[in-house]
C-alpha cells in the first residue's frame, strides 16, 4: 500500500471504532484513535498474516497489552478481512464474540487475549522466546500504552526481553499523553519513555505516530536491528481525526451519544473527503 | 515409619520434568530464581536451551508461560506456592484461565510445612485461589510416585493446571501395582464403615497413620485419598458419605475454600453430611521445623487420630 492508501484505510479504521463505540454505548474511543495509524500499517503493510487462515503456524503475532482499545483492534481486524465490518457494531453486545476486550478464543486474528493492563507484553516476549527457542521466524509485536507501562509487569517483561536479545519482538508505545486521571506526567509520569527502554537494552526509536513515512521507516528499521528488541515511541495525539475528542482525557473510555456519533463521522468524512482530494 | 522411603514431592516435580523433557521436545521449563528449591534445576542441567530463568518476577513469568502455550508449546511454569498461586493471581486468571492457555502451573513449598521461613511463605490459600478460576484443574499429591504421575496427566491434559508440591520429604505411600493416577478419580486406600477421612497431599499419610490407631480402638475408618480437588470426584465422595454417614477432611491447608470446602460444596447440595475440616484454622501461621508447626497446627496422625475419635462419639 502507497501512503494514502494507507492513510485512507486508517480513517475507514476511525469510522469503524466510531461506530462501534456508538453501538456498544461503552468503550474506549480515545486510545483506539490516538493509535489507528500504527494498527493500520501494522496489520495492512508490516505483518505476514493471512484472514483466510488467522491460525497458520509462520504467521507474524500481535498482542493488544493496552486490550482496552480494543475498538482499534477490531476495527482493523474487520477492515482487513479477519471478519465482517458490519459485525463492529455488535461490540460488547451480550452474545457477540467482539468482547470489550480481546478474546483469543473467539475472536479470528487475536492471537493472545488482553486487557489486564501490563500482561500482554509479557505473553508477547513469550511468543518471541518460543521463536527463538524452535528457531522459528516470525516476528512479534506489542502495542502497548503509555499510561500502561506504570504496571511494574512492563518492566519485568523488558528486562527479561532485552537479556534475551529478542530481535524478533517489537514493543510500540502509543504516547498519547493521556490516561484516565489525567495526562500521564501529572498522574505519575513514565518520562523519559525512551532512556527507560534504552536502559532495558531495547533499539529505541522516537516517531510521530500519526506520519506513516515515520512509522514505515521505524518497522523497517525495527527489522534490521539485530540482537536486541525495538522500542517504537509514537507520538500520537488521543482521539485523533474526531475535532471533540482530541486530546481529551475524558475520552479515554466514553461513547458518543447520537448527535456526538454524526458528528464523529461528518469529521472523518471531511478528512476522507479531502485524502480524495489529494 | 522409619523404614519408609521419604521424598519431598517437589524433588519428585523436578525428576518428572526431566524425564518428561527427554520424551516431548515441546516441553518448556520457566522459573523465577528459585530452580535449586523447585528443583527445576534437574530440568536446566537436562536440556538448558528448554529452561527459561524469568528471574524474581513472578507475575511476568506467568505472562510469558501464556504466551509461549499460544505457540504450541507446554510451559511448566515454577515457583513457591506463594508466589505462583498468590502474588501472580491475576496474571494466572487473566493470561492463563481465561484464554485456556495449556500451561502447567508447578507451585512448590506449598503449606505450613515450608517451616522455618514462617507465615510469609506458608501458603495455605493457594488450592482456594486457583479452584476458583473456570477450568482450572487443581491437583494436590500425596507423595514421590503421585507427584510424578500428575506431572505426566499435567502433560497431556489439554488446558490449565495447578500442581502443588510440598518442601518437606514425605513417605512413598502408593508404591503398589494397583496404583493409577486419573485426573479427577480419588483412590480409596482403606475401606471402612464408621467415617470417611478425605485428604491430600502430605495429610493422605498422616491420615493412614491416624486410622490405624482408630482401628485400634474399634473404630473403622475408610480413607481417601483426593489427589485431585479440582475437578472433585463427587461420586467417590458422594457414595462414602451415605456409606459411613460422618465425614472429615484432611488437608495442609486453610480449612477455608480448600479440599474440606471442595467436599462440603458437593455433600451440602447433594447429601447433607455432618463435616469435620481439619486444616489450618483461620490464622497465619509461624517459624520452626516442618514437623513440629505440622503438630502444633493439629495436622498430623495425633491430632487427627484425637479429633476424629472425638468427632465420631
Amino acid at each position: 500500500m502507497n501512503k494514502l492508501e494507507l492513510m485512507k484505510t486508517a480513517n475507514e479504521v476511525r469510522k469503524g471504532i466510531v461506530t462501534a463505540v456508538y453501538n456498544a454505548k461503552s468503550g474506549h474511543p480515545g486510545g483506539s484513535l490516538s493509535a489507528a495509524d500504527i494498527y493500520t500499517y501494522l496489520f495492512f503493510e508490516e505483518m505476514n498474516i493471512d484472514p483466510a487462515d488467522p491460525k497458520k503456524a509462520d504467521r507474524d503475532r500481535f498482542v493488544l497489552s493496552k486490550g482496552h482499545t480494543a475498538p482499534g483492534y477490531y476495527s482493523t481486524l474487520a477492515n482487513r478481512g479477519f471478519f465482517p465490518v458490519e459485525d463492529l457494531k455488535t461490540l460488547r453486545h451480550t452474545g457477540s464474540y467482539l468482547q470489550g476486550h480481546p478474546d483469543m478464543k473467539h475472536i479470528p486474528g487475536v492471537d493472545m487475549s488482553s486487557g489486564s493492563l501490563g500482561q500482554g507484553i509479557s505473553a508477547a516476549v513469550g511468543m518471541a522466546i518460543s521463536a527463538k527457542i524452535s528457531g522459528d521466524d516470525y516476528r512479534v509485536y506489542t502495542l502497548l500504552g503509555d499510561g500502561e507501562i506504570q504496571e511494574g509487569q512492563v518492566w519485568e517483561a523488558s528486562m527479561l526481553a532485552g537479556f534475551k536479545k529478542l530481535d524478533n519482538l517489537v514493543v510500540i508505545v502509543d504516547n498519547n499523553n493521556l490516561q484516565i486521571d489525567g495526562p500521564i506526567d501529572e498522574v505519575n509520569s513514565p518520562y523519559p519513555i525512551d532512556k527507560k527502554f534504552e536502559a532495558f537494552n531495547f533499539h529505541v526509536i522516537n516517531i510521530d505516530g500519526h506520519d506513516f513515512d515515520a512509522i514505515d521507516a521505524a518497522f523497517k528499521e525495527a527489522r534490521e536491528t539485530k540482537g536486541m528488541p525495538t522500542a517504537i515511541i509514537a507520538k500520537t495525539v488521543k482521539g485523533k481525526n474526531v475535532s471533540f475528542m482530541e486530546n481529551q482525557a475524558g475520552w479515554h473510555g466514553k461513547a458518543p451519544n447520537e448527535e456526538e456519533y454524526k458528528i464523529a463521522m461528518a469529521d472523518l468524512e471531511k478528512v476522507g473527503e479531502a485524502l480524495c482530494q489529494k | 515409619m522409619s523404614e519408609v522411603k521419604k521424598i519431598a514431592t517437589r524433588e519428585s516435580y523436578g525428576n518428572a520434568l526431566a524425564e518428561l523433557g527427554k520424551l516431548h521436545d515441546d516441553v518448556i521449563v520457566l522459573d523465577a530464581d528459585l530452580a535449586g528449591a523447585t528443583k527445576t534445576g534437574t530440568f536446566k542441567k537436562a536440556f538448558p536451551e528448554r529452561f527459561i530463568d524469568c528471574g524474581i518476577a513472578e507475575s511476568n513469568l506467568m505472562g510469558v508461560a501464556a504466551g509461549i502455550a499460544t505457540t504450541g508449546k507446554v510451559p511448566f511454569a515454577s515457583s513457591f506456592a506463594m508466589f505462583a498461586a498468590g502474588r501472580a493471581f491475576e496474571q494466572v486468571r487473566n493470561s492463563i484461565g481465561y484464554p485456556k492457555n495449556n500451561v502447567k502451573i508447578g507451585a512448590t513449598h506449598a503449606g505450613i510445612s515450608v517451616g522455618e521461613d514462617g507465615a510469609t511463605h506458608q501458603c495455605n490459600e493457594d488450592i482456594a485461589l486457583m479452584r476458583t478460576i473456570p477450568g482450572m484443574v487443581v491437583i494436590s499429591p500425596s507423595d514421590d510416585i503421585e507427584a510424578k504421575a500428575a506431572v505426566f496427566a499435567a502433560y497431556e491434559h489439554q488446558g490449565p493446571v495447578y500442581l502443588r508440591f510440598g518442601r518437606l520429604a514425605v513417605p512413598v505411600i502408593n508404591d503398589n501395582p494397583d496404583y493409577k493416577f486419573e485426573i479427577g478419580k480419588g483412590i480409596v486406600l482403606r475401606e471402612g464403615k464408621d467415617v470417611t477421612i478425605i485428604a491430600n497431599g502430605l495429610e493422605v499419610s498422616e491420615s493412614l497413620e491416624a486410622a490405624e490407631k482408630l482401628a485400634a480402638d474399634g473404630i473403622d475408618a475408610k480413607v481417601i485419598n483426593i489427589h485431585t480437588i479440582k475437578p472433585l470426584d463427587e461420586e467417590l465422595v458422594l457414595a462414602a458419605a451415605k456409606e459411613t454417614g460422618k465425614v472429615v477432611t484432611v488437608e495442609e491447608h486453610s480449612v477455608i475454600g480448600g479440599l474440606g470446602s471442595a467436599v462440603c460444596d458437593v455433600l451440602s447440595e447433594k447429601c447433607p453430611t455432618q463435616v469435620l475440616k481439619i486444616g489450618v484454622q483461620d490464622v497465619f501461621g509461624e517459624s520452626g521445623p516442618a514437623k513440629e508447626l505440622i503438630k502444633k497446627y493439629g495436622l498430623d496422625a495425633e491430632s487427627i487420630y484425637n479429633k476424629v475419635k472425638e468427632f465420631v462419639k
